[in-house]
C-alpha cells in the first residue's frame, strides 16, 4: 500500500451531513407508519420481589388494547445476547427496578398508559441485593450458584517473590460511578408482522445481527424470516448494543400479537431507568516497587457491578482485566476480575467497555505510587511504559509500542513540565495540570475476530455508484464515509460516488456488530478485500473485452485504460458486466485472520488485540477557591490510531469520547437509592454542556498498523479511557489530594479537602 | 376538542387542527416537520428548539394554540428554494460539526436566532447562546467553529439569508 492516495486521509463531506443539517434524517420516530400502535410496558417498582400474577384492572375495556406477559411467549422467555439469562418478560421473580412485568399496544399513547395504570402486578417483596459487597458476601443468591457472572485470572511471573523483592508496597481501593449513556435519541423499534409469519424491525441500533439473532431466538423463527433495518440513529455509544435486543423482541411480540406494527419508543425518565449503564467498579491494586519507581509486583482485584442480567458484562469485564495495566510494563502480575450480580438494572456497553475503569484505577496507582517515592508522575511513568518488544501480562508480545511517542508529544503540545507543581493559582483561583498514558485494543477482545468471521461486500448499482454493504452501522461516529473511503480508494472511484446505505439484514452480509472499535480497523479490511475482490472481477472483464493484458489495466478517476488506451467509464464497463452474466458486479470477502495473532480463551491467554492504539491526555483545571467549581479550561490528547482515514472525523471522535471521559470525571453522577436512579431525567443528570467544553488540542499521530486498512487501528473508544484519570491527576495538582473515588464534584473536592485538614489523608 | 391554530410555517401560512394541550413539537411532527426532535420533552436538552418570531424556543415547552398568528421557522425552512443551503447548515457540514445529527437541527435554530441578534460573537457568547442545547457526540467545539464561521460568511454577504418568514 505504498501507492499516492486519492480518497483515504482526506476529509471529504459526511455522507450523512446533508440529511441530517436540512431535517430530511429519518430517525425511528420519523418513519411514516400510520397504522402503527404505540408499545410501552409495564416496569417493576421495585428492586426483588416473587411475582405471583398480573391482574387486568376492572373499569378498563381490555379489548382496546393488546397484552402481553410472560405466558404469552412463544419462544423461550430469553432475550439472546452473551448469556440467555435476560428474561424477555419478568415470570415468577423480579430482579431490578425497571425490568419489565408486562407488555401493552395501543392505538395511543393516551390509551397505553390508561391501560398500563390498570394493570395490577401482584408482588411479594423479597430483601435486595444492592451492591457488589453485599453480593461478595453472599448475602442472598440471586445469580447462579455465587453471584459470580464472569470471572478472569491473569497470572504473569512470580507475584509474590516480586512482591518480597520490592522496596515498597502501596495498595489502595479505586471506585468508580455507573455512567448513563444519554444518547440523544432514546431507544426505540417499530415492529411490523409479515404475511409469511416473519417480522419486519426498524430500530436505532448499532448491531443488525445481534437484535436479528435475538428476534429469531425469542419468536422462535428461524433467522430468514426475521428482518432487520437500522434507521438513522441518534447516539449510541454502546448503549445500543445491548438494549436494542430487548426492546425490539418485545416490540415485535406486541406486533406479532396485536396482527399490526407496533412502534415502542422509550420516555427519557424511561430510558434512564431501564436501559444499562457503565458498569461501576471497586478495584483494589497492590504494587509493589523499586525505590526509584520501577514496578516489580502488581496484584489487581477488579470488581465490577453487572446488576440482575449478564447482558454484556462476561466481555464488558474481559476487556477491563485486559486492560488493567493501561500503558505499562507488569513484569509479575496477578489480576482477578469478577462481575457480580445485583438487584439493580443490568450494566452493559457503554464506550470504552471495562477499560475506562481499570485504566482509572491503574492511572491513579502510578500517580499514588509517585507521591509515595516523592517523585513526579511523569518519572514514574517514564520508567513503567511499555515498549515494543515487552511482555504484556497476558502474554502478548508488543511488536509496535507508542506510549513515549504520544507522551512526548502531549508533553511539548500542552507544556505540562512547566505547568504540573508550578501553576500560579491565586485567591480565587486553583489551577492544576494531570496527566494519564494509555492503549485500547482494536476489534473484539482475543479470538472474538475469528469467530465473528465478517463479511463484507461492495455492489455495483444501476446509478453508477456503488454500495458498501456491511452491518456496521452509522451512529454519528462516521462509519458512512469512512467505509465508503476505503472501497472508493480502491476502485479509484469519487467518494461521493460510494454509499453506505443504513443496514438491512435482507441485504447486507454479516460484518459483526459496530462496537468494539472495530468498524474501521476490521470491518475495513475486509472490506477493502471486498472492494479489491470487485476490481479483480472488473480488471478480468475489461481485459477479455478489449483484449489487453489485465495486468497492464490501470484504474483511475473513474476510467479503466490499458497502456495510455481507454477501456471505458467504472460505471459503463459495470453495466456490461451485469448484461452479460446477469447480475450486478459484486465484490465479496470475508474476514482474513492474521496467522501472527494467538490467543487461549481456555488459559486466557495470548494476543489479547490484534492492535493497539496508544494515547496521552492532559487535563488542565481551574477550581473555584470557595465555591470548589471545578472548570476544565484545556485539554491536549495525542493519539496514535495508525492512519486516520478521515482526520476531522478522528478528531471529533477525540473531542466527543475525551468529553465524555469528563463528563463521567467531573460531574456526571447517576444517583441510586434502593435499587432506583434517581436523577432519571436531563434537568438532574447533568452532561457537559457548551459552556463546560474545554478547548481541545488534538494531535493525530499515525505508526500504521499491519492490521488495519492503511494501517488504520481502532480509535472510537480510546478517547474515553484517558481522561478522568487525567482530570484526578490535575484535582491533585490544584488541591494536593488524592482521589480515588468519581465523579469529582465539589461536594467530593470538599469532603477531600476536609479529610485533608484532619490529617486523615495518609497516602 | 380539537381547535384550529393558525400560523406561518416555514414562509407559508398553515392551519392546524390540534387538542388545547398538544405541544408544537407534536403537532409539527404530527404534520410531518420531524426535524424538531422529542429528545427529552421538559425543555432540557433542546433537540426541538425552533425559532418563533426571532426567538430560540423549545418546542416541546410552547402549546401549539401559542402561536397563533406567529411565525414559526424551522430546519427544513433555512434552504433556499433553489436547494442551496443556509451559511449555517453550510458551516455544520464542513466544520465537523455534525455526528449524529439528532442534535443538529435544534442547534442550528438556536444558533440562527442567535446571530439575528449578534452577527458578530465571540466564541464565549456563542457557548453562551448553545448552553440550552446538548450534544453527546461532538465535544461542541466544531460547532463554535461552525457558527463563527458562518457568522462570518453571512457578514461578508452582508445578510442575513434563509429568512423564508
Amino acid at each position: 500500500m505504498t501507492e499516492r492516495l486519492n480518497v483515504v486521509g482526506t476529509c471529504v463531506p459526511r455522507h450523512d451531513a446533508l440529511a441530517k443539517v436540512t431535517g430530511s434524517a429519518r430517525y425511528l420516530a420519523d418513519l411514516p407508519c400510520a397504522d402503527a400502535w404505540v408499545g410501552g410496558a409495564l416496569w417493576s417498582e421495585v428492586p426483588r420481589a416473587r411475582l405471583r400474577g398480573i391482574a387486568l384492572g376492572e373499569g378498563f375495556d381490555w379489548s382496546r388494547v393488546t397484552v402481553v406477559t410472560a405466558s404469552d411467549l412463544p419462544g423461550p422467555n430469553e432475550v439472546h445476547m452473551v448469556k440467555d439469562d435476560y428474561p424477555i418478560l419478568a415470570d415468577r421473580e423480579v430482579s431490578y427496578v425497571g425490568q419489565a412485568l408486562a407488555l401493552v399496544a395501543a392505538p395511543d399513547e393516551t390509551t397505553l398508559k390508561e391501560a398500563l395504570a390498570c394493570l395490577g402486578p401482584n408482588l411479594e417483596e423479597l430483601p435486595p441485593v444492592l451492591t457488589v459487597e453485599a453480593s461478595l458476601a453472599g448475602e442472598a443468591i440471586i445469580w447462579g450458584e455465587d453471584n459470580v457472572q464472569a470471572k478472569y485470572v491473569v497470572e504473569h511471573g512470580d507475584v509474590e517473590a516480586a512482591f518480597s523483592r520490592s522496596d515498597l508496597v502501596i495498595e489502595e481501593t479505586y471506585r468508580t460511578h455507573h455512567q448513563e449513556h444519554l444518547y440523544l435519541e432514546t431507544n426505540g423499534m417499530l415492529a411490523r408482522p409479515g404475511a409469511d409469519g416473519g417480522v419486519t424491525v426498524d430500530g436505532s441500533l448499532q448491531c443488525p445481527y445481534y437484535v436479528a439473532r435475538a428476534l429469531a431466538h425469542a419468536l422462535a423463527l428461524p433467522l430468514d424470516k426475521v428482518v432487520l433495518r437500522q434507521t438513522e440513529t441518534g447516539g449510541a455509544f454502546g448503549g445500543k448494543e445491548d438494549y436494542p435486543s430487548v426492546i425490539a423482541v418485545q416490540a415485535a411480540l406486541l406486533a406479532m400479537k396485536a396482527g399490526r406494527p407496533v412502534r415502542m419508543i422509550l420516555e427519557r425518565s424511561e430510558d434512564i431507568d431501564v436501559t444499562t449503564k457503565r458498569h461501576p467498579s471497586i478495584i483494589r491494586h497492590r504494587t509493589g516497587v523499586t525505590r526509584d519507581g520501577v514496578i516489580l509486583a502488581a496484584d489487581i482485584d477488579i470488581l465490577f457491578d453487572g446488576g440482575a442480567f449478564s447482558t454484556m458484562s462476561p466481555v464488558v469485564l474481559s476487556r477491563g482485566v485486559l486492560h488493567a495495566w493501561s500503558a505499562y510494563r507488569l513484569p509479575n502480575a496477578r489480576i482477578v476480575g469478577r462481575a457480580l450480580a445485583t438487584n439493580t438494572a443490568p450494566n452493559g456497553a457503554f464506550r470504552g467497555f471495562g477499560a475506562p475503569q481499570t485504566i482509572f484505577a491503574m492511572e491513579r496507582q502510578m500517580d499514588l505510587v509517585a507521591r509515595r517515592l516523592g517523585m513526579s508522575p511523569l518519572e514514574v511513568r517514564r520508567k513503567n511504559l511499555l515498549k515494543a518488544g515487552d511482555t504484556l501480562p497476558c502474554g502478548q508480545v508488543l511488536r509496535s509500542a507508542h506510549a513515549e511517542l504520544v507522551l512526548d508529544r502531549a508533553l511539548a503540545l500542552s507544556g505540562y513540565g512547566r505547568k504540573h507543581g508550578g501553576h500560579e493559582s491565586d485567591d480565587r483561583v486553583l489551577r492544576g495540570t494531570g496527566l494519564s498514558v494509555f492503549l485500547h485494543g482494536g476489534g473484539f477482545t482475543g479470538a472474538g475476530e475469528e469467530k465473528i468471521a465478517g463479511s463484507a461486500a461492495v455492489e455495483a448499482m444501476d446509478d453508477g455508484t456503488v454500495d458498501v454493504l456491511v452491518s456496521s452501522t452509522e451512529m454519528g461516529q462516521g462509519a458512512a464515509t469512512v467505509l465508503p473511503q476505503i472501497a472508493a480508494e480502491v476502485l479509484a472511484l469519487p467518494c461521493d460516488r460510494v454509499r453506505h446505505p443504513n443496514p438491512d439484514t435482507s441485504r447486507v452480509p454479516d460484518s459483526g456488530p459496530t462496537v468494539a472499535s472495530r468498524t474501521t480497523m476490521m470491518v475495513g479490511r475486509i472490506l477493502l478485500d471486498a472492494a479489491a475482490d470487485m476490481r479483480k472481477k472488473l480488471t478480468e472483464f475489461a481485459a477479455a473485452r478489449s483484449g489487453a493484458d489485465s495486468n497492464s489495466i490501470e484504474w483511475r478517476d473513474g476510467r479503466l485504460s490499458s497502456d495510455g488506451k481507454d477501456l471505458g467509464a467504472f460505471e459503463d464497463l459495470a453495466k456490461l458486466y451485469k448484461k452479460q452474466y446477469g447480475k450486478p458486479l459484486r465484490g465479496e470477502a470475508q474476514y482474513d485472520p492474521p496467522l501472527d495473532c494467538q490467543w487461549s480463551e481456555e488459559e486466557y491467554r495470548g494476543d489479547a488485540y490484534k492492535d493497539y492504539a496508544w494515547a496521552c491526555d492532559v487535563v488542565e483545571v481551574e477550581i473555584d477557591a470557595d465555591t470548589l467549581e471545578l472548570r476544565i479550561p484545556r485539554t491536549t490528547s495525542v493519539v496514535e490510531i495508525g492512519r486516520a482515514i478521515h482526520p476531522v472525523l478522528a478528531e471529533g471522535q477525540v473531542a466527543g469520547g475525551t468529553l465524555q471521559a469528563l463528563g463521567w470525571g467531573a460531574m456526571e453522577d447517576v444517583k441510586m437509592e434502593k435499587g432506583r436512579y434517581r436523577n432519571n431525567s436531563v434537568s438532574t443528570y447533568i452532561i457537559p454542556t457548551a459552556v463546560d467544553a474545554p478547548d481541545f488540542r488534538i494531535e493525530i499521530a499515525e505508526a500504521p498498523s499491519p492490521y488495519g486498512p492503511w494501517g488504520a487501528k481502532g480509535l472510537g473508544e480510546l478517547p474515553m479511557d484517558g481522561g478522568a484519570p487525567a482530570l484526578a491527576a490535575a484535582v491533585e495538582d490544584a488541591l494536593g489530594v488524592f482521589a480515588t473515588e468519581l465523579p469529582l464534584t465539589s461536594d467530593r473536592l470538599h469532603a477531600l479537602l476536609q479529610r485533608d485538614d484532619r490529617g486523615g489523608d495518609r497516602r | 376538542m380539537k381547535r384550529d391554530v393558525n400560523f406561518i410555517l416555514n414562509g407559508r401560512p398553515v392551519t392546524l387542527s390540534v387538542e388545547p394541550r398538544t405541544t408544537l413539537l407534536r403537532a409539527l411532527r404530527e404534520y410531518g416537520v420531524t426535524s424538531v426532535k422529542r429528545g427529552c420533552e421538559e425543555g432540557e436538552c433542546g433537540t426541538c428548539t425552533l425559532v418563533i418570531d426571532d426567538l430560540a424556543q423549545k418546542s416541546c415547552m410552547v402549546l401549539a394554540l401559542e402561536v397563533e398568528g406567529k411565525s414559526v421557522l424551522t430546519v427544513e425552512g433555512l434552504v433556499a428554494p433553489n436547494g442551496d443551503l443556509h451559511p449555517l447548515q453550510q458551516a455544520f457540514v464542513e466544520e465537523g460539526a455534525i455526528q449524529c445529527g439528532f442534535c443538529t437541527p435544534g442547534m442550528i435554530m438556536t444558533a440562527y436566532a442567535f446571530l439575528r441578534k449578534n452577527p458578530d460573537p465571540t466564541e464565549a457568547e456563542v457557548r453562551e447562546a448553545l448552553a440550552g442545547n446538548l450534544c453527546r457526540c461532538t465535544g461542541y467545539i466544531p460547532i463554535f467553529r461552525a457558527v463563527m464561521k458562518a457568522a462570518k460568511t453571512m457578514r461578508e454577504l452582508g445578510s442575513h439569508p434563509g429568512a423564508a418568514r
